[in-house]
């Protein structure tokens, strides 16, 4: 097992190292000179010259390459053409904004998912079996920035019972020591703020799990079904086990396989792609820095944010890897 | 069952999170009577989303759609970080609330020679800097030397600074041949005098933009190139933190030279990117003022009793140019017939809400030397057939409608503008294509001369109309801002009097006659003046939206 992680940890270099590669040259097919980008349609030629020599681009693209690994072997992420912010200190807090949301809407998603799964499969064809999966194809097709509207509007400006917009109270803000502000406010012992940071994580963790939460309801119990109507779930009925026993111990765990793989991917995704959550909520996440600087052609910014987003999406990967070992002991590795 | 428990473990402390979450807002709140004030304090500040007077303090939070791009003004040309920079620093002149008439910021008085050569500045004693020094006109030197210069200890050349603001308005930088300013002299601790080599009509002008503000040389010793992310001036806020694309704290310097000002405690300038989140925030109290609210929502906001709706004066138009160089469009009247075939009013009231003034001039009024007596292109088709017919193309023709692919102030919606023309064109026969670029290619084409016909608009800075006629219509911005190709001896001949002309009526008059001829000449439709819209929260008080989009929010007040 430890060797295992080992050699997955040991092949995670050459997939960033390609990733690297990737994103340099996807990033020198799409049309755009930063520097024109940044400086508008007033921009003077002289005032062009000059910003692209500031920002390095008059150089050959190996080089700039070559810099760019230069600096990521020493953990220098580079940094940001637009604000000449140094991308190693301004990512983390951005990745804990979006870390923390997702891994909300992921409790929201898995708990109320799972659990809806299991129930339809159990009391399959009857009205909650219909409702709940009704439910979940709504979940499925919602456009998340009309949910997300829908939300703010109801929760916010008509009911006045959650905050709109953001992670926290602007008017009084946390001392951040982890950016986690939930962590943040623990370590502090400091329960105003903790409340109020819970308050702002609720509207935009359903935005961002209902689309997980359905696709997760779904697999749950399509799996659930199979796995229910397998022999040796009649031989533990047989041998008088209680419903809710059968169900939680024994189905559930091999029923969990595929629905871990989904949770796993969706947590990937939330994690890198969570765009219009974050803008609609104004989120300081990962996913809106990578997306402003796609729009203002700041290729450090770009190339950087993927590779963290990569990189984490192959860390989940390998983690739901391990945890198909545990869950299932056929698995070996 | 042993290899099961780590998984309903994952699964418990998943449902212990949720049920601690629900729990928690519970007990903290029943625990605030028993806990001691300070803790009950905190819990009050963070439970209140209306009111923020508490313990006396008065805070302002100011949303926009986007972060500051740097808090070094002179190196950056993004609206975003001037607006927070303009109450933190402040220039030697000032533009008046509502225009861009001058007054008197850190000098208060300023004199400037017959030959137009020698501008002399007098500075207010007894200023002082956020971090305690005195600021004098050493200060003043040290600053435009750093923009002029780049081989200045301060010019931070080699961690990516460049002026450009400075060498568009002040002709270039210090060896460059049109650099106007020779030699700035510091005469005494507070007087300092600008020494040019060639007069330029709007020098003091410029003196009042909010890029050409003064920074504390002690602050740029210290901070270096991080001078960016720590700010130090004079102005009425003191910069206090920056969370990248949360929010920025500035909290009320007070030693601030204007007694009595600023009025507010703490100003927070939060970034809500998305219009309509911005304005339900609003709504539900979270933010006291808003920019970049959609023209669509204006009237909401005016029937809403809690809000006020607010309009900044015009300082942009948008335009639609002719490639004046390219057959058919190097026919005046076929650029004549084109521009009695535009329905500027259905743009303005289809794309703007009504929030938009049909344009006459490539400049917007209000600014010096606007001629009213130039008539606009009335909407005829039959006297734009006419012309048509006249230039020899009675049958219309087949064009490229070159569309921006992205919004700005002056052109929100530029699909529907390219179809509302599109639509016009098609009336008197000439069947356009629309044609779409990438905005930087798009702007990079522009100004080879690529396009036939073309959208684009421009938005003032100085306030001065050179910025806008010298640079859009001018032959030597050919292959730079002037995309129209524009080349016109009497009126370069006008621009370059009005430049250099110190009398402002003399420049005024100079502006006129160009307008006149640019008019008939018509290189380019233009189209509206947009008029932005904001919004705030009925309890603010004596907000001025400014022209330039960067307001000084000094003596701004929240009342209950």
């Amino acid at each position: 097992m430890l060797a295992y992680t080992m050699r997955r940890l040991v092949m995670l270099i050459p997939v960033l190292f390609g990733m690297t590669i990737i994103t340099f040259a996807i990033i020198y097919l799409i049309p755009g000179n930063p520097a024109q980008t940044i400086l508008g349609e007033s921009a003077t030629e002289q005032n062009i010259r000059d910003m692209e020599e500031a920002l390095g681009l008059n150089e050959p693209i190996y080089i700039q390459y070559g810099e760019y690994v230069k600096g990521l072997v020493q953990g220098d992420l580079g940094s940001s053409l637009r604000t000449r912010a140094s991308i190693s200190s301004e990512i983390g807090p951005r990745l804990a904004a979006t870390a923390e949301l997702t891994f909300f809407a992921m409790i929201f998603a898995i708990v109320i998912g799972v659990n809806a799964g299991i129930l339809s499969a159990w009391k399959q064809n009857s009205w909650f079996d219909f409702l709940a999966m009704a439910i979940a194809l709504i979940g499925v097709s919602m456009p998340v920035f009309w949910l997300a509207l829908m939300e703010q509007w109801v929760f916010a400006q008509e009911l006045g019972w959650l905050p709109s917009n953001g992670r926290q109270d602007s008017r009084n803000p946390i001392d951040a020591i982890t950016h986690f502000y939930v962590l943040d406010s623990i370590l502090h012992m400091d329960w105003g703020h903790l409340k109020t940071v819970l308050k702002h994580l609720i509207l935009p963790s359903i935005a961002l799990g209902t689309i997980p939460m359905a696709i997760i309801a779904r697999m749950t119990r399509s799996s659930m079904l199979e796995v229910m109507n397998s022999d040796y779930i009649r031989t533990i009925r047989a041998k008088g086990s209680g419903q809710f026993l059968v169900i939680y111990k024994h189905a559930l765990k091999n029923a969990s396989i595929p629905v871990l793989t989904v949770i796993g991917l969706q947590t990937g995704v939330l994690l890198g792609g969570a765009i219009l959550t974050e803008t609609i909520f104004a989120w300081p996440g990962i996913g809106r820095y990578v997306y402003d600087a796609i729009s203002y052609r700041d290729y450090p910014v770009i190339q950087s944010g993927i590779l963290v987003i990569a990189f984490l999406f192959v860390i989940i990967n390998l983690v739901v890897d391990l945890i198909y070992a545990y869950i299932d002991p056929r698995i070996k590795y | 069952m042993k290899k099961l428990f780590p998984f309903f473990i994952f699964m418990l402390i998943g449902l212990l999170i949720l049920a601690a979450c629900g729990g928690d807002n519970g007990s903290s709140e029943e625990q605030d009577p028993d806990d001691d004030s300070s803790e009950e304090q905190d819990t009050d500040t963070d439970d209140d989303t209306t009111g923020d007077t508490d313990g006396g303090e008065k805070v302002l939070v100011f949303a926009r759609g986007g972060d500051s791009e740097s808090l070094d003004f002179g190196s950056t040309t993004d609206g975003e970080s001037s607006r927070v920079t303009k109450q933190i620093y402040e220039s030697l002149l000032e533009f008046d609330k509502e225009s861009f008439d001058l007054k008197a910021g850190l000098a208060h008085d300023w004199e400037v020679s017959d030959d137009g050569l020698t501008y002399t500045f007098y500075l207010e004693e007894g200023v002082k800097f956020h971090d305690g020094t005195d600021f004098n006109a050493e200060a003043v030197k040290i600053n435009f030397e750093r923009w002029a210069d780049p081989e200045h200890e301060f010019s931070f050349k080699d961690d990516g600074y460049v002026y450009s603001m400075y060498g568009t308005m002040f002709g270039g930088y210090k060896g460059d041949d049109g650099h106007v300013i020779d030699e700035i002299i510091v005469e005494d601790e507070h007087t300092i005098v600008f020494q040019l080599n060639t007069p330029l009509g709007f020098f003091l002008q410029n003196m009042g933009m909010s890029y050409f503000a003064i920074t504390s040389p002690a602050a740029l010793e210290e901070y270096g190139p991080e001078i960016n992310e720590n700010p130090v001036g004079t102005g009425p806020f003191k910069f206090v933190s920056w969370t990248r694309d949360e929010a920025i704290v500035l909290e009320k310097f007070d030693d601030y030279w204007k007694d009595g000002l600023p009025v507010v405690d703490r100003v927070i300038f939060e970034v809500i990117p998305e219009n309509a989140a911005r304005l339900i925030a609003l709504r539900s109290g979270d933010i006291d003022i808003m920019d970049g609210l959609n023209p669509d929502d204006a009237q909401g906001v005016e029937d809403d009793p809690d809000l006020t709706l607010y309009t900044r004066a015009a300082n942009n138009f948008g335009y639609l140019g002719f490639q004046t160089e390219k057959e058919p469009m190097d026919n005046k009247l076929v650029r004549q017939a084109i521009n009695h075939a535009i329905d500027r009013e259905a743009i303005a009231d289809a794309l703007y809400a009504g929030y938009a003034i049909p344009a006459v001039n490539p400049l917007p009024p209000g600014y010096l030397g606007y001629n009213d007596e130039v008539e606009s292109f009335e909407y005829n088709l039959d006297l734009a057939r006419e012309l048509l017919e006249e230039a020899g193309y009675a049958d219309g023709f087949e064009i490229e409608l070159w569309t921006m692919p992205v919004a700005r102030p002056y052109m929100p919606d530029p699909e529907t503008v390219a179809e509302i023309v599109r639509n016009n064109l098609a009336q008197i026969g000439i069947e356009a294509t629309i044609h779409r670029e990438e905005w930087a290619p798009y702007l990079e084409k522009v100004e080879n001369g690529e396009q036939e016909m073309f959208m684009l608009g421009w938005s003032g800075t100085n306030g001065d109309p050179d910025y806008f006629l010298g640079s859009l219509l001018h032959t030597s911005g050919i292959g730079g801002s002037n995309n129209t190709f524009f080349s016109h001896p009497e009126v370069d001949e006008l621009l370059d009097a009005a430049k250099i002309a110190v009398d402002q009526d003399e420049r005024a008059d100079l502006y006129m006659q160009a307008q006149a001829i640019i008019r008939d000449e018509a290189p380019m439709v233009v189209l509206v003046h947009s008029t932005p819209v904001l919004a705030a929260s009925n309890r603010v008080q004596n907000y001025v939206p400014h022209p330039s989009t960067s307001e000084s929010l000094a003596e701004v007040d929240i009342v209950e």
